[in-house]
């Protein structure tokens, strides 16, 4: 940010802008021990993207053994293994820990002018709690695999599954905790340590959305953890908790398993809802229609959310009553999502949009995620989810929001914050191609499971030799997940490469804003120079005076943020709302474009 | 083998038509508001792009009204749908009182059935249209689920409780069974068909002992091809016609073929005649035969049923002899009840018998291939 001013001595210079979070210190051990949430998260961000691709290359195999209807290369035990290791990767270590651990850890405390996490040292126990939980769960597919299925229905897992179930069951105990530490670390940080005049209604939807996702983890992840430890005793010392041969029940665990495991979808999918608000507010350049709906829309998804976990058990044996109402409970958590959708919608209304790669995942986020908010009615209808359930159609709808919307979010949210994470910027030309090929290559993959599993393909099914009517959708499937396999693999190698030869990034290259674009890219260890005062409101842009302003100055990029000023050292002073928009944005644009 | 692209499954049991007005209702109002989102966007996003020409100006923020449209509209239609959900639901877990009981055991890996004349059947479901059937469901080991798409219905079949559901088919066919609750190694195989007949057809295979009942012979089960599924009788009736010749008295005989060659009929020379006809073609007989070579290579005809053809057409020179008449019929006889078998074997003997099979065909964790050929050997019987 020293663009246009001299120089400082390094050594007496308190605001030396030269010194950041990440070129502070370059030891491993640095690294290891931190208690800089920001170095924290890019420790997730590895561990995260490594187990990412580890669980794509399960769902690789996959997708190659389902081309023919005997089977490729597979035995049908190897494919139980492969497709269980896919589901349990893909959930307990990217989906649930993904957007918290990496977004939520590096941006909340920068966007409410914290200086860090309330409990820092608790940050580095929970990677290293989730690093713990990865490693039994590689080591119980090491060691034999599972083959489960990720939900660990009893008495199969309990009583009759020959694999490493109990390597697994305590990996997943243990990365619960990583995610309950996370979880408790956001709700006090957002208490507590908000910036002065950083009231509850300026807080950004990220923070809305990262609040309510811990309020989820905090109450449901015990249950969870409570519910895999009786798994395990009922394994390994046959106290009778699920099987009837002991004396138990194997539908209390699907009460006690769903009971988290449908909150975990919102855990999963609320902090995408974050990412999506930034992006498609501040993409837009306007502020996003009803904050307050939105904000509270996210609070009511975590609480309704813990109140339809029998939805997934319409066949199961639970009563019909039981069943009723958990449909009718279904349907309404439906309504604030759909309320969400509305909102990001008519935000794009009169905006000033730019369509950079951010952007383009946001607005595929839209499209998949009102698909797979839709689908879910088929299944939140009793009725109809009798013969839907538990086949591809559940597959194709759970994936719909999963990669379709928590994904898509996950990579928008990457590349939105990347230039502050890193530095650098990334090519936006192959970002956007990568953002298409995701949006095409998931929508033939996905869209003709919804009709095999209409004609009645079970999931979890290795051959289908006996139908097969059902081949020619697979094959589509297959072809799909190759190009989806292809726009995924692109950012790994432009993002790596923008960190050695990216050029460096502004403060707000974006033009965004928020309080983490009004500090230095990357940020210093402490976030900010002074402690921000925040006196604008959130997303406070003005679309109509900077459409005039581009018209007056023929500007067709306008990377500066209006709000922000510069002082004579050319270092930025965050959060000062100028009065005079027009003068100070025409004088950002000129030094920050660059 | 040509690809189809079936956009939805068949529908035989009363829950299928209401079922389908539901979804394809859902399916309509999916789509209505996803092109609503899609265009919405597209536009939104094509109008309002930076430095397009487009009026920006009065842009609103929050908006009460509107928010409270918003949040009715989902809120309105998801309670009718849930109303029409629930209704369905309801509908589908009371069995009528009228019922009649079919008892469904699930095991790893495969389903059996008894029906209350206890006649006993694996991998598949005989049922009658036009009747309510409720099934009695139970597992011995994990959780499963019996699951039939063409009936719109399936229940899990748990360890330690009954779990019902109930159908009222409503055409003949076979239909696909699918247990669809993940139960381990072959869950993908622990399957088969539902064969949903005509009331007067189940009750006469209801009083044969059923399709796999085991005091059928050889001969009868070569029988039932011979006349049923492959319809040889078409052609090979009990007298010589114009298409090809009986079969009666064949076996043993001198035959003399088209290439002036003869030859005694003998085992090997049946088989060779079904796989390759023409390879010795009866003198006066046109090239009118399929050759079924390629359905045993398709896996659609075994070397089981080849066997049991072959013990048919002996039987036929047997019953000449002794003067009953069990000569090939017309068509359609598959369902008819054989003579022979009516009252054969007391119940004592054919639950024996049945129980025999049932344990004998408990899989003991065979392998891929094995499994493969089972499911065919299965649908070919």
């Amino acid at each position: 940010m020293s663009a246009i001013g001299i120089p400082a001595p390094v050594e007496e210079h308190p605001h030396d802008t030269r010194t950041n979070y990440l070129n502070v210190a370059h030891t491993l051990k640095s690294w290891l021990t931190t208690g800089d949430h920001k170095r924290i998260a890019i420790l997730y961000l590895i561990s995260i993207s490594t187990f990412f691709f580890l669980g794509a290359s399960f769902a690789g195999m996959i997708r190659l053994e389902l081309m023919s209807p005997a089977g490729v290369i597979l035995e049908s035990e190897t494919y139980n293994k492969v497709f269980t290791a896919h589901g349990v990767v893909m959930v307990f270590l990217f989906l649930v820990p993904g957007i918290p651990a990496i977004m939520g850890n590096f941006i909340l405390p920068i966007m409410i002018g914290a200086r860090d996490l309330a409990f820092p040292r608790l940050n580095l126990l929970s990677w290293y709690l989730y690093m713990i939980g990865g490693g039994f769960i590689v080591a119980s597919f090491v060691g034999g695999g599972i083959d489960t299925g990720w939900t660990f229905y009893t008495p199969y897992s309990s009583m009759y599954s020959n694999g490493q179930v109990g390597l697994a069951l305590i990996g997943i105990f243990i990365a619960g905790f990583s995610s309950i530490t996370t979880g408790i670390n956001f709700i006090v940080t957002v208490h507590k340590m908000r910036a002065p005049g950083m009231t509850w209604f300026r807080l950004p939807l990220f923070v809305w959305s990262m609040y309510a996702t811990s309020v989820v983890i905090v109450l449901g992840t015990p249950v969870v953890a409570i519910t895999l430890l009786l798994v395990l005793l009922e394994r390994v010392f046959h106290l009778p908790f699920f099987s009837p041969e002991l004396g138990g029940d194997p539908v209390l665990f699907q009460h006690m398993f769903w009971f988290y495991s449908h909150p975990a979808v919102y855990i999963m999918v609320l902090p995408a809802f974050g990412i999506i608000s930034e992006l498609i507010s501040n993409f837009s350049r306007k502020r996003i229609f009803g904050y307050h709906f939105v904000a509270f829309s996210s609070l009511a998804i975590a609480g309704l959310g813990f109140l339809v976990w029998g939805h997934h058990m319409f066949v199961s044996s639970q009563s019909m009553y039981e069943g009723l109402v958990f449909s009718l409970l279904s349907f309404l958590v439906a309504v604030p999502s759909a309320i969400k959708i509305f909102n990001w919608t008519l935000t794009l209304y009169k905006g000033n949009i730019r369509l950079q790669s951010p952007m383009l995942y946001a607005l595929g986020f839209l499209g998949l995620f009102t698909i797979g908010g839709l689908t879910g009615l088929f299944l939140a209808s009793a009725g109809t989810d009798v013969h839907l359930t538990a086949t591809y159609f559940v597959v194709a709808h759970f994936h719909y929001v999963m990669v379709g919307g928590s994904l898509l979010a996950f990579l928008g949210g990457l590349h939105y914050w990347w230039p502050k994470m890193t530095g650098r910027m990334f090519a936006d030309g192959p970002a956007k191609v990568s953002a298409l090929l995701v949006f095409i290559g998931f929508n033939v993959t996905f869209f003709p499971q919804f009709i095999v599993g209409w004609l009645g393909m079970p999931r979890r099914y290795h051959y289908y030799y006996f139908a097969p009517e059902y081949q020619v959708y697979n094959v589509m499937s297959t072809l799909g997940a190759t190009v989806l396999a292809l726009g995924l693999i692109m950012p790994l190698f432009y993002l790596t490469h923008s960190l050695f030869s990216g050029a460096r990034a502004a403060a707000n290259p974006w033009g965004a804003h928020g309080l983490e674009w009004e500090t230095t890219s990357p940020p210093p260890t402490t976030n900010f120079y002074e402690t921000p005062i925040v006196q604008d409101e959130v997303y406070d842009f003005d679309p109509v005076a900077e459409y005039e302003q581009q018209r007056a100055t023929s500007e067709i990029f306008d990377p500066g943020h209006p709000h922000r000023r510069i002082d004579k050292e050319g270092e930025s002073k965050p959060g000062i709302a100028g009065a005079d928009h027009s003068s100070s944005r025409a004088a950002d644009g000129q030094k920050e474009d660059r | 083998m040509p690809f189809n692209f079936p956009l939805a499954p068949p529908s035989a049991s009363t829950f299928a038509g209401p079922y389908d007005t539901l979804f394809y209702t859902l399916c309509a109002f999916t789509l209505l508001f996803t092109l609503l989102i899609f265009v919405g966007v597209i536009v939104f996003a094509v109008r309002y792009r930076q430095g397009s020409k487009a009026d920006r100006s009065r842009p609103v923020y929050e908006d009460l009204r509107l928010e409270l449209t918003l949040l009715g509209i989902p809120t309105i239609l998801g309670l009718i749908f849930f109303y029409f959900g629930a209704a369905q639901y309801i509908h589908m877990r009371t069995p009528p009182k009228d019922s009649q009981d079919i008892f469904v055991i699930g095991k790893q890996w495969m389903w059996h059935a008894q029906h209350s004349n206890g006649v006993r059947e694996n991998n598949t479901l005989h049922v009658p249209i036009g009747r309510n059937v409720r099934l009695t469901m139970i597992s011995q080991d994990v959780i499963h689920a019996f699951y039939i798409p063409a009936f719109r219905t399936q229940m899990m079949v748990v360890p330690g409780r009954y779990t019902t559901m109930w159908f009222n088919a409503t055409k003949e066919g076979e239909y696909h069974l699918f247990c669809n609750m993940y139960c381990g190694t072959q869950h993908s195989e622990m399957g088969g068909k539902v064969v949903a007949m005509a009331p007067e057809a189940y009750t006469a295979w209801l009083a044969n002992g059923g399709d796999n009942s085991p005091q059928l012979t050889m001969a009868q089960r070569g029988e039932r091809l011979y006349n049923g599924r492959l319809a040889c009788n078409n052609c090979h009736g009990v007298a010589d016609n114009p298409r090809g010749p009986s079969l009666v008295g064949l076996f043993g005989k001198r035959r003399t073929f088209s290439n002036a060659v003869a030859q005694v009929a003998d085992d090997e020379y049946i088989r060779e005649s079904i796989l390759r006809p023409y390879n010795k073609l009866v003198a006066g007989y046109g090239q009118e035969m399929p050759a079924y070579e390629s359905e045993l290579i398709d896996g659609k005809l075994t070397e089981e049923n080849i066997l049991e053809l072959i013990a048919y057409i002996k039987s036929m020179n047997a019953s000449t002899a002794a003067g009953t008449n069990v000569a090939p019929g017309g068509n359609n006889l598959n369902l008819q009840p054989l003579s022979i078998r009516a009252g054969a074997a007391g119940p004592a003997v054919n639950a024996l018998a049945a129980e025999k099979e049932y344990s004998e065909a408990t899989p003991t964790g065979h392998g891929k291939n094995l499994g493969v050929n089972a499911y065919a050997a299965e649908n070919n019987r």
